[in-house]
């Protein structure tokens, strides 16, 4: 096994202890549902990046799947009591086939159309939400989450540690694509779709592939969301702002490797959260947008690619 | 089986009401060094993009050892061995230039370790120092022979170089050309589609001349350069 492998699982093994002795020694619960949406976060970066970063597809459509995954997992849990690990993995599912039907509608367009083409999406299922009076429609519905086991001191440190178990997941899915076959394919298609057909790389299975894995990331990052907040509607599960910082965080952290998303999103959802509590909450697609310009005009491979730039300059 | 590897029979492709290229009919046979020329705009590249599977032809058929191929993608006519090169070379940026071998590696049958395959196509090809570097730094010349290796490593039957030397220094020819000798040597068929005349009559055992989408003529070196259509083509009236 490679250095970089062990390193990353030994990295995975400390966070995931982490994740599960910290609500033990941590007595405020503000500080996990704080910590929840710095997590939801970097499953949503993340999972946008495999298709946006790797294979270069634009997916202004981040939301529908978030929301098709919330509201999958209300519906199954109230209507059908089905424990959380497994509404979350049919939020995957799901996430995955939504993917599968996206791309092939979408994926022989490219560039702005596609972009266009995903943002209907959101629109698309919005709607469709609104219309079912078993989701609750425009109103919305409550959800009662499960008691919290025995291992967890209470519900906001139990969402925590499950939605770090879904990031943990998530980051480790997206670093195998990146070394794997699959990710030097999507990579090539990302600088040449043609030159990378003409290699031999099945351009369009591929590009199908990254839109189901993404879109699964995305929807499981959804899939706990009515119980940390105990109600969900339509209009925050399809938020533009959840589409907006899909884009932004791995932009910001640098879009090349798995931990640009991962760098981007928890500064990114961090500074967001300090600035929700001691500003405004309204101010965060301001900041976002600003940050964004910043990176955009000085920074344009982000966070990730500035320290390697930093570090290839301090080894030479 | 044939001598004959790849053969075109009455292709056509349109652009709306334009007709790029066709009818046309050329056979290409076992390592054989052919050479296509034309004016801009003749209709060399839709050919070319007509047998890897970038374009379906409109009308007729495209066989690949005795198998009509004209119904199946691009990537899996590479897989077979139709390999080409870029006439803008289209390295796959964010990677190093051993990384841009193992893409086709990755995903096309080579007996073997996928890395020691790609270290000696590079090193055939001179790139042996530059094997870490980013494929963004590389130099024209360089880019080119990278196109190759490319095209080269996934063991082709045939390989098609579109403009592999447009642009280079006539030491840098002589370096392509002699790439491209080797590779024919050990059996690949070669098409080469060119503007330097010089290399096209060096390397080619035939020539055929496009004008505007049609085959106007075929030969040899000499016979082609005495040719009068061709003549007229490249010389007017």
């Amino acid at each position: 096994m490679r250095k970089t492998s062990i390193l990353f699982i030994a990295g995975i093994v400390i966070v995931l202890a982490l994740g599960f002795l910290l609500p033990w020694t941590v007595r405020n619960p503000f500080y996990f549902f704080v910590g929840y949406v710095v997590l939801q976060y970097v499953t949503i970066a993340t999972g946008w990046n495999i298709l946006g970063g790797y294979a270069g597809y634009i997916n202004f459509g981040a939301a529908g799947f978030f929301g098709a995954g919330v509201y999958l997992s209300a519906f199954l849990f109230t209507t059908f009591g089905l424990p959380l690990p497994l509404c979350i993995l049919a939020a995957a599912v799901f996430g995955a086939v939504l993917g599968l039907l996206m791309g092939y509608l979408t994926l022989r367009i490219q560039g702005v159309y596609f972009a266009i083409a995903t943002l209907g999406l959101v629109v698309v299922l919005e709607t469709i939400v609104h219309n079912i009076s078993a989701l609750g429609g425009a109103s919305g519905m409550a959800v009662y989450g499960p008691r919290p086991p025995a291992w967890s001191p209470g519900p906001s440190q139990y969402n925590f540690t499950i939605m770090l178990v879904i990031a943990v997941a998530a980051v480790s899915l997206a670093r195998f694509v990146e070394i794997s076959w699959i990710g030097r394919g999507l990579r090539a298609v990302r600088a040449s779709e043609d030159a990378a057909e003409c290699s031999g790389v099945p351009t369009l299975r591929l590009k199908l592939l990254a839109c189901a894995l993404s879109g699964a990331v995305l929807a499981m990052a959804g899939a706990p969301y009515p119980f940390y907040t105990s109600f969900v509607e339509p209009v925050t599960a399809f938020s533009l702002i959840i589409g907006l910082n899909a884009i932004a965080m791995p932009l910001i952290g640098g879009t090349k490797s798995w931990a640009g998303p991962v760098l981007g999103a928890l500064l990114l959802a961090s500074v967001q959260q300090i600035a929700t509590v001691t500003i405004s909450s309204e101010l965060n697609i301001l900041f976002v947008g600003l940050v964004l310009i910043a990176f955009v005009a000085f920074a344009p491979g982000g966070l990730s690619d500035l320290f390697g730039r930093r570090q290839g300059r301090a080894k030479s | 089986m044939s001598d004959t590897i790849l053969s075109l029979k009455g292709v056509e492709k349109h652009f709306g009401s334009f007709r790029a290229l066709g009818p046309v009919d050329l056979d290409l046979r076992v390592g054989e060094r052919l050479g296509i020329i034309g004016p801009n705009g003749s209709g060399k590249t839709t050919l070319i993009n007509c047998i890897t599977g970038v374009y379906r032809p409109d009308k007729g058929s495209v066989h690949f050892q005795d198998r009509d191929i004209s119904h199946i993608e691009a990537h899996k006519r590479a897989r077979l061995g139709i390999s080409r090169s870029f006439q803008i070379p289209r390295p796959f940026t964010g990677m190093t230039v051993l990384e841009n071998l193992l893409v086709p590696l990755d995903y096309c049958q080579v007996d073997g370790s996928k890395e020691e395959r790609a270290r000696s196509v590079l090193a055939s090809v001179g790139l042996s120092g530059r094997i870490s570097d980013p494929s963004e730094k590389l130099t024209q010349l360089e880019l080119r022979k990278l196109e190759l290796a490319r095209a080269l490593v996934g063991n082709p039957e045939v390989l098609i170089a579109d403009e592999a030397m447009a642009g280079l220094s006539e030491e840098e020819i002589d370096e392509v050309l002699a790439i491209l000798f080797a590779l024919n040597k050990s059996g690949v068929a070669v098409i080469m589609i060119e503007h330097i005349m010089h290399a096209v009559m060096r390397f080619s055992e035939r020539i055929v001349c496009f004008e505007t989408g049609r085959l106007i003529a075929t030969g040899t070196s000499s016979e082609i350069a005495e040719n009068p259509l061709v003549q007229k083509v490249y010389f007017g009236e």
